[in-house]
């Protein structure tokens, strides 16, 4: 409680008065959906509401809208959005152009794929200044210097010099925010500025993140789908839904005591976190994959896999986790076939496994299939899911194709979807059903393992939670095993009954569940699993306390 | 971008003529216009010609000014220049689509392969392409007809066909494999794209075969640039044969395509005579045609495809 106090006390004048937001899509065909439907919100100087919900809720519409900006396509159709007394619906073209980056400045998702490569940071970190004639370059860079400084940057003097690529994708974020503080806006737009982040960095950036807003008192709108990030950054928090308000009020308020049911469902989709689905004990039998001291490396001589062994037994789930560049998806690569092994050995019950595809014999393909991460990319958009479902039938058992739209028609049964889906197109649903259809795909070749790779990471939670159930349901029913490549430790709990925790390239822990995430615990898994956001307020104050308190 | 018209009232849909769910612009109009014209004299010149096939005309009459009778005019020989302006359609158009198919054949399945096979593959296949590059196209396709049509007789001979057969075979095997070259860098560069996705590795991983990966998973994905490259390639093609033909190596007499029209015309330009104006006016306008219609194609196919647009 103690935050909302001092919160109050922070809190000045309202810098943004959004009132009754609708932006609604129209195309040469008429009206489409409405993105935005009657929202309003008010922002005070100093304050961080938190906009959240699951994709399409409109939440990034929102945030862009506050600058007078829409996609095209998307028209803001009614309402009034009022910054420092003026509607921005209402101002010109150039009093609309001096209030973006100089008033409201805004934080992307992906800074890799907002920054230039071919120019150095301070140069466009200190573009809009120059632009705007706010400050001469000189100024600028010593604004930028400063705020390299206080966001805790290497090196701040020299870091400005660098290129893009040359700093991790941590440090480019942080570097994003100081080229929208740099002219000291008003009001700073974070739009999932972490999700894209490995755990461990995710809770630096935060940090930043925060003592940014608080040193220089801007408010700002903290726009992600993670309810844990949002309740360590944001004051209110202000929950919706398909393009309309569901929920506002105190992060604490809605964290402790939701009003709705639907923010329930999703504080509690957090919170059931600890509890694990996997139920069926796996068989004491031979193990199905055998992974014996496998090393593997690109072109390059340094070994991205270095002697790793794991096995896993029919019936079971065996997770690997690790943040990017640990090794996780390669090992997958290395046990398909896609990246051939430079030594040790992997075998498929009891017989070695050729390191390469080709050399593999269809059914040997057939057993081991594989889900992947971003199901937009894994179906091809011009197959019907007649054909997507029923090639491996085909291509495996030869099925006759009058058979394969019974059995394609089953399988759609099996996966919740319903049948009258057979002749659509992957674009034709939703990231969810898509996964569902990966699913499917891998489910017709009648496999023993199956590898799934960072499968719910591209989906909300919600429907992320649905697939994670689907799985296991069809584990329960199938006995077949897993392999769940991901990052997302919270996942692994409720699933797996066996983790591989692998960092640069090695095996770091190995065993049941309950050893790795029980202590005594190896220090890099104590990291990983203390940066997992908690949905409490003082998590982040708990987590770097405790890590500065180590330090010394 | 809709920066500037985010408050803008909206406008009503707007009715037209609309292809493959997109909305036909006016130029892209005149484009089809232009082409299914030209089509259309195509396939029917027999019927509407005036007069035969290089036949001169009872009332032989050498450059006679355009009349009722000769609506065009006569060329030095006295040949109807309408009639020949239809047939010579065939002709040029009919080459021309033979040759850009067989380049476009040729370029996808040696562009995909490069694209799926193994790094060697692609060098190889890669550094051929630079080297047929590197030599000017028209320079090169009259050094290799010279050649080839220095034997030509032998060949005839010995194949029984007619000459004026061979001939156009020469073209469009030529025309068809330096034009190819093009066509399978474009091929290459779309299909490496569409290689790094993961339903094509899913297809690899499920053990299929080279021919499946690349007639169900890449080529329904990588059409919409090749056909606005197969518009943009067919306009080429038929201005190199047109180019060859002014140059004399082309089609041989009796028969005549645009382009030859153009060089055997040529002369009545110094008389202040309009003849040579005609075919030179229906190689400008079918390339325009294509060229609308082409330009509709890729401006439709760069907009994001937009799933719930």
């Amino acid at each position: 409680m103690s935050t909302t106090a001092t919160a109050q006390e922070r809190l000045g004048e309202h810098v943004l008065d959004v009132e009754d937001l609708r932006i609604e899509v129209r195309t040469d065909a008429g009206p489409g959906p409405v993105l935005v439907d009657n929202v309003s919100l008010k922002l005070r100087q100093g304050e961080v509401l938190g906009l959240i919900g699951e994709s399409g809720a409109g939440k990034s519409t929102i945030g862009l809208a506050t600058m007078g900006y829409s996609r095209s396509g998307c028209f803001i159709t009614g309402g009034k959005i009022i910054f420092r007394g003026k509607d921005v619906r209402t101002m010109t073209r150039e009093e609309r152009q001096d209030l973006r980056g100089h008033g409201v400045a805004y934080i992307a998702q992906s800074a890799a794929a907002s920054f230039n490569p071919a120019l150095t940071l301070y140069e466009q970190i200190c573009e809009i200044a120059l632009r705007r004639g706010i400050m001469t370059e000189t100024e600028a860079k010593a604004d930028a210097v400063r705020l390299f400084k206080e966001l805790e940057l290497p090196n701040p003097e020299a870091f400005g010099e660098r290129y893009p690529h040359q700093v991790s994708g941590g440090q480019l974020q942080r570097a994003m925010a100081a080229m929208a503080m740099i002219t000291k806006p008003s009001i700073l737009i974070f739009d999932e500025p972490t999700t894209a982040l490995d755990v461990t960095t995710q809770v630096e950036v935060l940090a930043s993140f925060r003592k940014l807003i608080r040193e220089h008192g801007t408010a700002a709108l903290y726009i992600t789908h993670d309810l844990a990030v949002v309740a360590q950054i944001a004051d209110r928090i202000m929950v919706l839904r398909h393009g309309k308000m569901i929920e506002v009020g105190d992060a604490t308020q809605i964290l402790q005591a939701p009003r709705e049911e639907y923010t329930r469902r999703l504080v509690a989709e957090r919170t059931v976190a600890n509890q694990n689905l996997h139920l069926e004990q796996a068989d004491a039998a031979k193990p199905i994959l055998e992974v014996t001291n496998v090393v593997a490396s690109y072109r390059s001589l340094t070994k991205v896999i270095n002697d790793v062994s794991i096995d896993i037994k029919r019936g079971d789930t065996l997770a690997v986790v690790g943040e990017s560049g640990s090794g996780k998806s390669t090992l997958a690569r290395v046990v398909v076939g896609l990246l051939p092994r430079s030594s040790g050995d992997v075998k498929f019950q009891g017989e070695s496994l050729p390191a390469k595809l080709q050399d593999r014999t269809r059914d040997q393909l057939r057993r081991i299939q594989m889900i992947y991460q971003m199901p937009d990319v894994a179906l091809n958009p011009r197959q019907t899911l007649l054909e997507i479902i029923g090639r491996p039938m085909e291509f495996y058992f030869g099925t006759a194709k009058s058979e394969i739209k019974d059995q394609v028609s089953e399988m759609l049964r099996h996966i919740d979807l319903p049948e009258s889906f057979i002749n659509r197109r992957p674009g034709e649903l939703s990231g969810g059903q898509k996964q569902r259809v990966c699913i499917a795909r891998a489910l017709a070749a009648k496999p023993e393992l199956i590898i799934c790779d960072e499968v719910t990471s591209a989906l909300d939670q919600l429907v992320g939670e649905e697939i994670l159930r689907l799985l296991n349901r069809l584990q329960e029913e199938l006995g077949v095993a897993y392999m769940f490549i991901t990052h997302d430790l919270g996942t692994v709990r409720r699933i797996a009954n066996k983790v591989a925790v692998m960092l640069k390239g090695q095996l770091v822990a190995y065993g049941e569940t309950e050893t790795i995430f029980n202590p005594p615990f190896h220090p890099y898994t104590e990291l990983l699993l203390s940066s997992v956001p908690e949905m409490r307020a003082d998590w982040l104050d708990e987590v770097l306390s405790k890590r500065t308190g180590k330090a010394r | 971008m809709a920066v500037a018209d985010a408050n803008a009232p909206l406008k009503k849909k707007a009715p037209g003529i609309r292809l493959f769910g997109h909305k036909v612009t006016l130029s892209a109009q005149i484009g089809f216009l232009i082409v299914f014209l030209n089509l259309f004299l195509m396939v029917f010149a027999p019927f509407l010609a005036p007069y035969g096939e290089g036949m001169v005309p009872t009332d032989l009459q050498k450059w006679a000014a355009p009349s009722a009778a000769h609506w065009f005019g006569t060329d030095a020989i006295g040949r109807d220049i309408l009639s020949q302006l239809l047939y010579g359609a065939r002709l040029s158009i009919g080459l021309s689509l033979l040759t850009t198919i067989i380049a476009f054949f040729i370029g996808i399945v040696t562009g995909f392969a490069a694209a799926i096979s193994g790094r060697w593959v692609d060098v190889a296949l890669s550094r051929f392409a630079d080297l047929i590059l590197s030599m000017p196209t028209l320079v090169f396709s009259l050094v290799i007809i010279t050649v080839v049509m220095a034997r030509e007789q032998g060949f005839v001979d010995a194949t029984g066909m007619s000459n004026a057969f061979f001939e156009g075979m020469v073209i469009v095997g030529v025309i068809g494999f330096l034009y190819a070259v093009p066509v399978f860098r474009l091929a290459r560069a779309v299909a490496m794209n569409i290689v790094a996705l993961e339903y094509v590795e899913a297809a690899r991983l499920r053990g299929e075969n080279i021919w499946w990966v690349i007639t169900r998973e890449i080529l329904p994905n990588s059409i919409p640039p090749l056909v606005a490259e197969f518009g943009l390639r067919f306009c080429f093609t038929f201005l190199l044969i047109a180019s060859l033909s002014f140059l004399g190596l082309g089609i041989q007499p009796p028969y005549q395509d645009w382009g030859s029209m153009v060089n055997q015309n040529a002369q009545a330009i110094f008389l202040g005579k309009p003849q040579p104006l005609f075919a030179a006016g229906a190689i400008a306008l079918l390339t325009i045609g294509v060229n609308l219609v082409v330009d509709w194609l890729l401006s439709v196919y760069s907009r994001a495809h937009g799933e719930n647009a």
